[in-house]
């Protein structure tokens, strides 16, 4: 069997470190990128089928990164989008932009992690 | 029947109208008027159905069957115009105090006397043959309804003056109008009771009629049906049916024309739809209305008309008459008395509107300008100033008028009344049994008719001059005179009949009514062409010719945004008290309402709380107030003329005088200039306003943006925090090198959080200026020093050589030693970050630079981009990665060194070539400054 794979995107090392530990205990392949432009090129190279993608990050934004996948990708790409900002525009923005998810730092380990459950055990729909 | 009975019900009505105008008076007194109605308003107008469309419609019907219908057709299509046209009249009227025909067309030609005197007189000329149309109907009807025969003896020829009801008739229809009409000069010219009175006639002439209409078509006949077949059957009346050659289109044509005009220009149309409306929205109401009524009272002309000549055939009985002398003939006292009851109705409300409305342009127009223009002639000497003479240098002071004017001008309102009656009645006695009564009427009408180039031409063409307007005037009067007036008199006998048939001495151009040949058209139509022709071709071309020689006199008529007031100013030197206009105001408007409005017109412009000052000299503004006032109570004609005798208009200037107004005029513009720079300040200060709000707004901005970086940057130490703590909570079976990492990676990011709140406050107070500074003498040299040895064991780490270089002997400065600690601690491991990774170097130099002490920091990393380069400085803002992936900044400790280098007065930048290295530089002057003071970077 395939086994799933995560892309987790944040210029922050420490909670890449942190997301990374959780991902591959639940038994993911992962990769990791740091800025915006390593996040598409990873992206396109790794095939993921989820990406937990950080909104401030140098390069490119998350909103621009994932307004990208989904243009290249589709809906074939799970998007759960990371910040520390929670205002509720950039809420908006991010579902609006095609994000799965969204989760406010400092995040819960087990809500997170569910919601990747959810994302990866769901069908997915078109249009997001 | 008696005559005495006709007489006591005559007498009776006459007391009732009487009553109801007294009732109106009152009640305006009392301040409820009865005839703020649009109802009455229209009604009021229906004084243009005179006894000539109880008798003389009927009358011409039996003649040319609908060839009376012209006559009211006119106002019925010009009704639909009144909407603009009259309610600009209207609206004029009221806001120049325009209370006449007269008063209208010289005000609308910079106040010409002569052109006001000479509409009087066309007229007084015009209207005296229709009051004695009038008189003679209800002499005729009254000697009818006496005999009990339908035929009158035209015994009114022959019949002693004395004896005579139509004189009676005249005098106690002067009484009336006297009554009613001159109580008191009332500055709008408005006689409610009047127009209550003569509402009330309207509705009795249309019932009257209406009840004769019905009896002659139900009650002699049996309905309209019968009516139309009998007619049918009979020679005479088929002919009716059909239009004849008499009743050609052009003949409609200019009878059509003809009423449209007379619907405007009637004294007493002017007199009841302009001078005493009271609200122009009661025009809404006419306009509809009084076609209405017009419909209503001709309804039965042509059934009365038929059956009169099916009755009576066309024989001895005057088809005027029909109306009458079908109930009589059949025996009807009743309904014969009540048709005479409203032709006496139509009768008197039309002469006393008439009369009243010649009177006061009589008095206005003619008699007091003339008077006035006398006693300018007589009396050459200038007039003096000053209250005491004051009396004196009062207009018709000469003629011992020294008292009231108001009571002269009434005086001769009542005059003119009692003399126009008496002229209306010295006309019918001497030519009344000439032309039938229509003719007459017809002649009236062109004879007013003659007043519309000069009117309409006024209100729609800017170009027409008063010259123009008082050559077409003349001209038209003259045609009129020649080709309708003077053709009546033939027919009385007053003149040859060779006038009429060869022309004046033989000369067959100038026959009267085929004037230069043109024949074919009857004599109203005939009248009203060339008189027309001439009247409008020579006021449109002597106005053309003389449009640049005559001064701008245009006081516009039209309605609209723009309002020129009394134009033509007076020229000179203008000075009068107050004082004088006082007394001027008091002549006419009588004492308690001139000080009144004098007394609120200064009030409202100067101090309230001051005393008047009525001894000084009255402005312009309140001269031609009081010009609009007076010119209510007597025309604007004359009130300028009193207005400007009393102004001492003709004094010449004297040279001190010339230097005062040159004075006031420096004066003025001194001010204007003035005014303007205060502007212009405004202007500034509010631009300055505006950039601060926005400088503000920019702030509020800032502050929000630092607030979210703040929270953002607590936020990701937090994140890793917590996510490693769960970490570790969760997974207790963790390998230990992997839990030691995940603990050191807590501490790490727990020391950070520290870090960054403490700058963040420490940012924070600097900003605010709170920050306790503790300023002592300190040695740069020393602080140097010692931040390199606190930052050995980093650049131990890195790799990198540090080098410093501090002259032995630094003057001391006066600073906060630790804050110059943090900077150079900030700046050191800034340098250690950021210089090359390997084979780093780092040097620190001291020396002094004017009154400055400078450090210098160069690393040689590499460097940062110009366009970073301002950035840094900003909060949270961090250079590019120096790719270490260890000690993350802040991003605040640049702008906190800024900061606080800033609060010593020094300068604070850096210099950087990309690739190249950076250096960072800072100075602290050795002065002691001020702290806070405003250094730039």
């Amino acid at each position: 069997m395939k086994s799933t794979r995560v892309l987790i995107v944040d210029d922050e090392p420490n909670i890449v470190i942190s997301l990374e530990f959780l991902m591959k205990q639940q038994g993911y392949e992962t990769a990791t990128a740091a800025d915006g432009r390593a996040a598409l090129s990873e992206a396109d190279r790794f095939r993921p089928d989820l990406v937990l993608l950080d909104i401030t990050l140098p390069e490119l934004d998350g909103f621009q990164v994932c307004e990208q996948l989904r243009a290249e990708h589709g809906s074939d790409m799970g998007v759960i989008m990371l910040t520390a900002r929670g205002r509720e525009a950039e809420v908006a923005k991010g579902l609006a932009l095609g994000a799965d998810a969204y989760v406010t730092k400092p995040f819960s380990t087990r809500d997170l992690v569910d919601t990747v459950h959810k994302l990866l055990g769901t069908p997915r729909c078109s249009g997001g | 029947m008696s005559g005495w009975l006709v007489v006591v019900i005559s007498g009776c009505y006459l007391g009732v109208l009487f009553a109801v105008a007294y009732w109106g008076d009152r009640r305006k007194d009392a301040g409820r008027s009865v005839i703020s109605n649009g109802t009455i308003y229209a009604l009021s107008l229906a004084v243009y159905a005179t006894s000539w469309t109880f008798y003389g419609s009927v009358g011409r019907a039996a003649d040319t069957g609908a060839g009376f219908l012209p006559i009211y057709l006119g106002p019925t299509i010009m009704a639909a115009f009144w909407w603009f046209l009259l309610r600009s009249m209207i609206r004029s009227s009221k806001r120049h105090r325009i209370t006449s025909l007269a008063d209208l067309v010289a005000h609308r030609y910079g106040n010409s006397a002569v052109l006001g005197g000479l509409v009087t007189v066309i007229a007084v000329i015009g209207i005296v043959p229709y009051i004695a149309l009038q008189l003679k109907a209800v002499s005729d009807t009254f000697a009818l309804l006496r005999s009990g025969a339908v035929t009158v003896s035209h015994e009114s020829a022959t019949t002693p003056v004395l004896q005579d009801t139509a004189l009676y008739v005249a005098l106690s229809l002067a009484a009336f109008t006297i009554l009613f009409g001159t109580r008191h000069l009332d500055a709008s010219e408005r006689h409610e009771g009047m127009v209550a009175a003569i509402a009330l006639e309207s509705c009795v002439k249309l019932v009257a009629f209406l009840a004769g209409g019905l009896y002659v078509t139900f009650g002699i006949f049996d309905g309209v049906g019968d009516l139309v077949n009998r007619a049918a059957s009979n020679a005479e009346t088929a002919a009716l049916f059909t239009l004849q050659p008499h009743t050609s289109y052009q003949s409609w044509f200019w009878l059509i024309v003809l009423s449209m005009f007379a619907i405007l220009f009637l004294p007493r149309q002017f007199q009841v739809a302009v001078v005493e409306n009271v609200d122009e929205r009661h025009l809404n109401t006419a306009i509809w209305l009084f076609p209405l009524y017009l419909l209503a009272i001709n309804l039965f002309v042509l059934p009365i008309a038929i059956g009169g000549l099916l009755v009576f055939g066309r024989g001895d009985v005057n088809p005027d008459t029909f109306v009458l002398a079908l109930p009589i003939a059949t025996d009807q006292p009743l309904i014969a008395l009540t048709v005479f009851v409203g032709g006496l109705s139509a009768a008197t409300g039309m002469v006393i509107v008439e009369t009243i409305a010649l009177a006061t342009m009589v008095s206005n127009s003619l008699v007091l300008p003339s008077l006035l223009w006398f006693e300018r002639r007589l009396s050459r000497t200038p007039v003096t100033s000053g209250p005491a003479a004051a009396g004196a240098g009062l207009p018709l002071a000469s003629f011992g008028y020294g008292g009231d004017l108001g009571r002269l001008t009434l005086r001769i309102r009542r005059t003119t009344i009692v003399g126009v009656l008496l002229l209306g009645y010295a006309y019918f006695r001497l030519a009344g049994e000439g032309p039938a009564l229509v003719a007459i009427g017809l002649v009236s009408f062109a004879a007013v008719a003659q007043f519309a180039p000069a009117i309409i031409g006024g209100l729609l063409w800017r170009g027409g001059t008063r010259n123009g307007a008082l050559v077409g005037l003349l001209a038209g009067f003259a045609v009129w005179t020649y080709t309708l007036l003077l053709p009546t008199f033939a027919r009385s006998g007053w003149l040859p009949e060779s006038f009429l048939v060869e022309g004046p001495w033989g000369v067959g151009l100038l026959r009267p009514e085929q004037l230069f040949g043109l024949h074919g058209m009857d004599d109203i139509s005939h009248g009203m062409f060339w008189s027309m022709l001439l009247n409008a071709g020579c006021y449109v071309v002597v106005s053309m010719i003389g449009r640049d020689r005559e001064p701008r006199h245009f006081a516009t008529l039209r309605v609209g945004t723009e309002l020129t007031g009394l134009d033509g100013e007076p020229a000179g030197l203008s000075r009068v008290s107050v004082d004088e206009l006082q007394i001027l105001l008091q002549r006419f408007l009588g004492t308690e309402a001139a000080k009144n409005v004098l007394e609120d017109y200064l009030r409202a412009r100067e101090n309230p709380n001051s005393p008047l000052a009525t001894s000084r000299v009255a402005d312009g503004e309140l001269v031609r107030q009081v010009e609009v006032l007076l010119s209510g109570a007597v025309g604007t004609t004359s009130a300028r003329v009193m207005v400007a005798s009393v102004v001492n208009e003709n004094e010449p200037l004297y040279v001190d005088e010339v230097m005062d107004i040159l004075d006031e005029a420096s004066q003025v513009l001194a001010y204007s200039r003035e005014l303007e720079r205060k502007s212009r300040e405004l202007e500034r200060a509010t631009a300055e306003l505006r950039e601060a709000n926005e400088r503000l707004q920019d702030l509020d901005r800032l502050k929000d943006e630092f607030v979210s970086s703040v929270s953002h940057e607590l936020r990701t130490p937090l994140t890793s925090i917590r996510a490693f703590s769960e970490i570790l909570r969760d997974n207790l079976d963790l390998p230990g090198a992997e839990r030691e990492k995940f603990l050191r990676i807590v501490v790490d990011e727990t020391e950070r959080l520290t870090r960054l709140i403490n700058q963040v406050l420490d940012m924070s107070k600097l900003a605010s200026g709170t920050v306790q500074w503790n300023i002592t003498d300190v040695d740069l040299g020393g602080v140097i020093q010692d931040s390199a040895t606190a930052c050995e064991q980093l650049f131990e780490q890195r790799g990198a050589q540090l080098t410093v270089s501090v002259p032995p002997c630094v003057p001391a400065i006066r600073a906060d030693r630790d804050r110059l600690v943090q900077v150079m601690l900030n700046l050191l491991s800034n340098a250690a970050k950021f210089c090359a990774p390997v084979d780093g170097q780092v040097s620190v130099t001291l020396c002094t630079e004017h009154d400055d002490l400078r450090v210098d920091v160069t690393d040689n990393g590499d460097g940062i981009p110009p366009t970073d380069q301002e950035r840094i400085f900003e909060r949270f803002q961090q250079g590019p990665r120096a790719g270490n992936g260890g000690d993350h900044g802040t991003g605040l400790g640049l702008p906190i060194s800024h900061e606080i280098i800033r609060h010593f007065g020094g300068r604070f930048w850096v210099q950087s070539t990309p690739r190249h290295g950076a250096t960072f530089s800072f100075t602290v002057p050795m002065q002691p400054i001020r702290a806070g003071r405003k250094a730039d970077v």
